[in-house]
């Protein structure tokens, strides 16, 4: 590992889950922010953390604003792979920095993370004390303070194999938290109305950073259902509007999702959603419409497409249609009939999708979408499968 | 159905139909709620409206008075006139009635605010 130089380092520490994701929602936030950031070193998919360099510390601040993978940030005063190296890098910092953190009007306290090991208070306490060289000023205030420094030490990932000593050490100035909380308050749990494949809200709130959804714009689901994708888009600025096929969803009778709940409430609906979570005025409308039938103006962009289509697995793939040749329809029946519904593939989704997305996206705007595959892994595993019967 | 929707609708998809817009509306019952006012967004949609079909839009649910004549230039900055597009747009809210396709007449029926765009089989 490098030696911390004059140049500010920042650790970004991400939640070690769904890693995919973290690069591309980092990247996407980049562009939409207009922030530059420089790895210092090159991360590692195995790592939960990245050492990089921003020009200012405000577009730390703004990134941390909208990621939902980023834990949290540091300032990065020292980093080592051995603790004595970490202490000669504190103690090698010139007297003028600290005073610019030190004063005697300033709080502060010390946090101490560990990654993959558990230690009790009193190890921790001997570990904040390891530091009692730094110029320390002001009195210590635990909720709150005007400076919170952490140490952090990380043990690797498997807490199975964690090592006697740990593999990293960070010592730094908490700069800002990211989204990880918001997670909770969108929470599929507590939310008004959800059907059966409703997006979990850490998804949700990924696809709206990648289509780099910004206040003010207006972003359509073409396969809505129960509207999850629109409270992470309105959430982040967004005026949302979704059409779906299935008109008893968009009104909210389909049979209920939760367990033991036997009928839908009267008020639940992709709009009281919206109302939920205090961003009715992001809500335009949603429509009962079948994709392969555009009713948009053909010259209407969007600035993103944000959708989950149906895979024919959980939700199946419909359009209106009949296999009766020369189908008509009687006029006294023509108020309360139900069209009846053929397949539409998965191919000619995503065909019909690309093709919708070509024409109403704003220039550089995104579709975002989830594409099933069957991974080469559970191919193999297929092939261990024997026809016994048909 | 706000008539923002509205103004993004077309029924060209309809078998025979040139063009399909703006659609009309018949208001059975219609709403007016508060929603909050974003100059910036209200500004950056006004590029995107048909002016004259909103103004179709507006004398057919009655509510002419509430929009200016005329799209002017400089919107950016007149915050009135933007709060009065903004009313018509995003608060003036369709609840039960229909839309009509302006050349066969084909009606699709708004219910509870949701408009209905589903085809039939013979339509398709």
């Amino acid at each position: 590992m490098n030696k911390t130089g004059n140049v500010k380092q920042y650790l970004l520490w991400f939640a070690h889950e769904n890693i995919e994701f973290r690069l591309p929602e980092v990247k996407s936030l980049l562009s939409l922010l207009n922030i530059e950031m420089a790895f210092i070193q090159k991360p590692k998919p195995t790592e939960p953390f990245w050492i990089v360099r921003f020009n200012k510390e405000e577009d730390v601040k703004e990134l941390a604003k909208r990621s939902v993978s980023l834990k949290f940030c540091l300032e990065l005063w020292a980093f080592s792979e051995s603790s004595s190296e970490l202490h000669d890098q504190l103690k090698t910092h010139p007297k003028q920095f600290y005073e610019s953190y030190f004063s005697s009007e300033k709080s502060f306290k010390i946090e101490v993370e560990t990654f993959c090991k558990h230690f009790n208070q009193k190890q921790k306490l001997n570990k904040i004390n390891q530091f009692e060289y730094l110029p320390w000023k002001g009195p210590v205030k635990l909720k709150d303070p005007d400076l919170c420094l952490q140490y952090i030490e990380y043990y690797g990932t498997d807490p199975n194999e964690s090592p006697v000593l740990p593999y990293y050490m960070f010592f730094g100035r908490l700069i800002t938290k990211g989204l990880r909380q918001l997670i909770q308050t969108l929470s599929l749990k507590t939310r008004k109305f959800i059907g059966n494949t409703s997006m979990d809200p850490q998804f949700s709130l990924l696809m709206a950073n990648q289509a780099k959804v910004k206040n003010g714009d207006i972003i359509l689901d073409p396969f809505v259902g129960s509207g999850s994708l629109l409270v992470a888009a309105a959430h982040f600025g967004a005026y949302v509007l979704g059409t779906d096929i299935d008109y008893l969803m968009l009104h909210g009778r389909t049979k209920p999702t939760r367990v033991r709940q036997k009928e839908r409430q009267v008020d639940e609906s992709i709009k009281n959603n919206m109302k939920q979570y205090n961003l009715s005025h992001k809500y335009l409308d949603i429509l009962v419409n079948d994709f392969s039938i555009s009713f948009w103006r053909s010259d209407f962009k969007w600035d993103a497409i944000i959708t989950d289509p149906p895979y024919g697995i959980r939700e199946s793939t419909d359009r209106v249609g009949t296999e009766k040749r020369n189908f008509l329809l009687n006029e006294k029946y023509l108020t309360t009939h139900i069209p009846s519904k053929v397949e539409y593939g998965i191919s000619n989704i995503y065909r019909d999708l690309l093709l919708f997305s070509a024409e109403h996206l704003k220039l550089g705007g995104r579709l975002i979408c989830w594409f099933p595959i069957f991974r080469k892994i559970i191919k193999k595993r297929v092939y261990l499968l024997i026809l016994v019967s048909n | 159905m706000k008539l923002l929707t509205h103004n993004m609708l077309s029924s060209k998809c309809l078998k025979n139909v040139n063009v399909g817009y703006p659609l009309s509306i018949k208001v059975e019952e219609m709403i007016t709620s508060v929603v909050d006012f974003n100059p910036e967004f209200i500004a950056r949609i006004i590029p995107k409206l048909e002016w004259n079909a909103l103004k179709q839009a507006v004398n057919e649910v009655g509510k002419d008075s509430c929009l200016p004549n005329n799209l002017i230039e400089n919107f950016e900055n007149d915050e009135d006139f933007l709060k009065k597009v903004h009313h018509v747009l995003l608060e003036i809210e369709i609840v039960n009635g229909c839309l009509v396709c302006p050349e066969t007449g084909r009606s699709f029926p708004i219910n509870n605010g949701i408009p209905n765009m589903l085809l039939n089989e013979d339509e398709v």
